[in-house]
């Protein structure tokens, strides 16, 4: 365990001691701000017009019309973001070949891919974490609800991890950046675009398998406060396989 | 310390070790000598546990390579081909993060980060960023890391490539003082590095042994003779006729107009008769060396002819 926190150190020490950091969360911050001012914008317009009807005014939820729209949106730019974050952990270490250090040292290739991953996740967290800052205005102001809040961040959250999995099992494959970084972000579009198949069959078994492996699939409900266990499942499994996925390569690597 | 036995490692059909063997006592700096491509890295590879071997053994600090590769790479330290460094770290910074994955114990570690910028003469430097300094430094931070955890066998791949002059010096004492508590292979292709540094060498070729042994081992049994180059005011036939007549020599040559090659039988030693006869006539002697020095051994080794 040791071992890990020490990695962990190192790369988040990495991530902040080089402008990846800071350009990863400026350029999300600076997206994710607009995003929240155009929305807040927009359900202040709404607002005012449904407030005239009172059949409709009962409906007004700044949850629903601002909050799940803009985890929509993030969840988006994370797919973006994410292969940014996640390209060098593994690739860099073998194209400057500090990987030797690290498989001469007493880690094991499992100390070595948990603590780049967790790293990754601190970064995450940061990000994410930043974010929050808008939505306190919206709480002193207004009145939305605690409870869809909080696990929206908690699917944004386990959502991103699923990606920075993906994002590591493609930094172990090769030393070059720029392809780990595209086949990633790559993955990711399809799966996160895979529930369109669900429109195009009429409801044929292989279309929800399908649909069911998409990532936006399992991020609806959490935007409305629901926490299903085979969401939090789906995306716990995808982190683990692709830990599991990058530890492989790099054993049969050293294997060969 | 240091056991390897029938070592063999292929890369796909490429054979990169065949059938190595060879030994290095505790406390003796060995040296691991050949041409590019020879095998040298890919044998430290193994010896730290980097690769694996495709079949034999190797057994370092009385560990098998192979089967407890933990507790090898707890008693080794190891300089890789390429320096491993974190561009973006500072010197002391980055020996902090060795001294940490290499598990030296936290009560120990600011200590051993101490002892290694004061060894390895990187006081100067140990705020600033590692990308910002020069190279010779960048190799002496790469030493240092090697001897964070205070390592019984050390295994260093060039340690000296890429320095001045002055820091070989530095670097060939810092590795001579470890003598004794430290067993050491090191990896060049600096000849004379090896007859100042080394108590012995390994000259591989090919992926094959060549040789194995002391220095005095090795050129007792590929050179039958002894012998020097003398340099003249002049050399030309009347000078080697000269020497020709002296008791116990074997053979005299005309090098160079002014240089004669003289030879006699290994054990003898006629390098005081040579001087006097050249004082005595009046040559104007300028300078004797001795025949057989490290290049030519290595040359004969390596091109694996003997005159035998």
């Amino acid at each position: 365990m040791n071992n890990v926190w020490s990695l962990v150190k190192k790369e988040v020490r990495a991530y902040f001691g080089s402008p990846i950091a800071y350009a990863v969360i400026f350029s999300f911050l600076l997206l994710t701000g607009y995003f929240f001012y155009s929305l807040v914008l927009w359900f202040n317009a709404q607002a005012m017009q449904m407030a005239q009807n009172p059949y409709y005014a009962q409906q007004v939820n700044i949850n629903e019309m601002v909050f799940a729209p803009l985890f929509h949106n993030m969840s988006i730019v994370l797919i973006f973001v994410i292969p940014l974050m996640t390209m060098r952990l593994l690739a860099e270490e073998k194209k400057t070949g500090t990987d030797e250090l690290l498989y001469t040292s007493p880690l094991t290739v499992g100390q070595i891919v948990t603590g780049k991953y967790f790293a990754a996740l601190v970064l995450l967290a940061v990000l994410l974490g930043l974010t929050a800052l808008p939505a306190v205005f919206t709480f002193v102001l207004g009145n939305p609800e605690l409870a869809p809040w909080l696990t929206g961040y908690l699917g944004l959250f386990l959502m991103g991890a699923a990606f920075i999995a993906v994002g590591l099992f493609f930094s172990s494959l090769t030393e070059n950046q720029i392809v780990a970084a595209v086949l990633t972000l790559m993955t990711l579009l399809l799966f996160l675009l895979l529930n369109w198949v669900s429109s195009l069959g009429s409801g044929a078994a292989w279309t929800k398998v399908v649909s069911y492996l998409s990532f936006s699939e399992h991020f609806e409900d959490m935007t409305k406060g629901i926490i299903d266990t085979k969401d939090i499942v789906y995306y716990v499994s995808v982190s683990f396989f692709g830990v599991f996925l990058a530890h492989s390569v790099l054993q049969s690597r050293r294997w060969r | 310390m240091i056991e390897v036995q029938n070592l063999t490692k292929k890369y796909g059909e490429i054979v990169a070790v065949n059938d190595l063997t060879f030994q290095v006592e505790a406390g003796r700096i060995w040296g691991l000598l050949g041409p590019n491509g020879a095998g040298k890295t890919t044998t430290m590879r193994i010896l730290t546990g980097y690769l694996p071997a495709t079949s034999g053994r190797a057994k370092v600090a009385g560990h098998d390579v192979f089967n407890e590769p933990d507790a090898v790479k707890r008693a080794i330290g190891y300089l890789p081909e390429v320096v491993p460094l974190y561009q973006d770290m500072t010197v002391a910074a980055y020996l902090a993060f060795v001294a940490e994955i290499k598990q030296v114990a936290k009560a120990k570690r600011k200590g051993a980060v101490a002892r290694v910028i004061e060894s390895a003469g990187l006081k100067d430097v140990a705020r600033r960023l590692i990308k910002n300094i020069s190279r010779g430094f960048k190799q002496r931070v790469g030493i240092a890391q090697a001897m964070i955890n205070d390592p019984q066998v050390l295994i260093l791949d060039e340690p000296t490539i890429g320095l001045d002059p002055k820091q070989i010096m530095e670097i060939r004492e810092l590795i001579k003082g470890l003598r004794g508590d430290h067993t050491i292979l090191l990896s060049t292709h600096i000849l004379p590095e090896v007859t100042q540094v080394c108590d012995g060498v390994v000259i591989i070729n090919e992926g094959e042994l060549r040789a194995c042994g002391s220095l005095e081992e090795l050129t007792a049994s590929f050179e039958k003779t002894d012998g020097v180059v003398i340099k003249l005011r002049r050399a030309g036939a009347e000078e080697m006729a000269l020497f020709r007549d002296l008791p116990g020599l074997e053979k005299a040559t005309v090098e160079t107009k002014n240089e004669l090659r003289l030879e006699w039988d290994r054990g003898r030693d006629l390098r005081d008769d040579v001087a006097r006869l050249a004082v005595d006539k009046g040559l104007g002697l300028r300078e004797m060396r001795p025949l057989a020095g490290i290049e030519d051994l290595y040359l004969k080794i390596v091109s694996g002819r003997s005159e035998q």
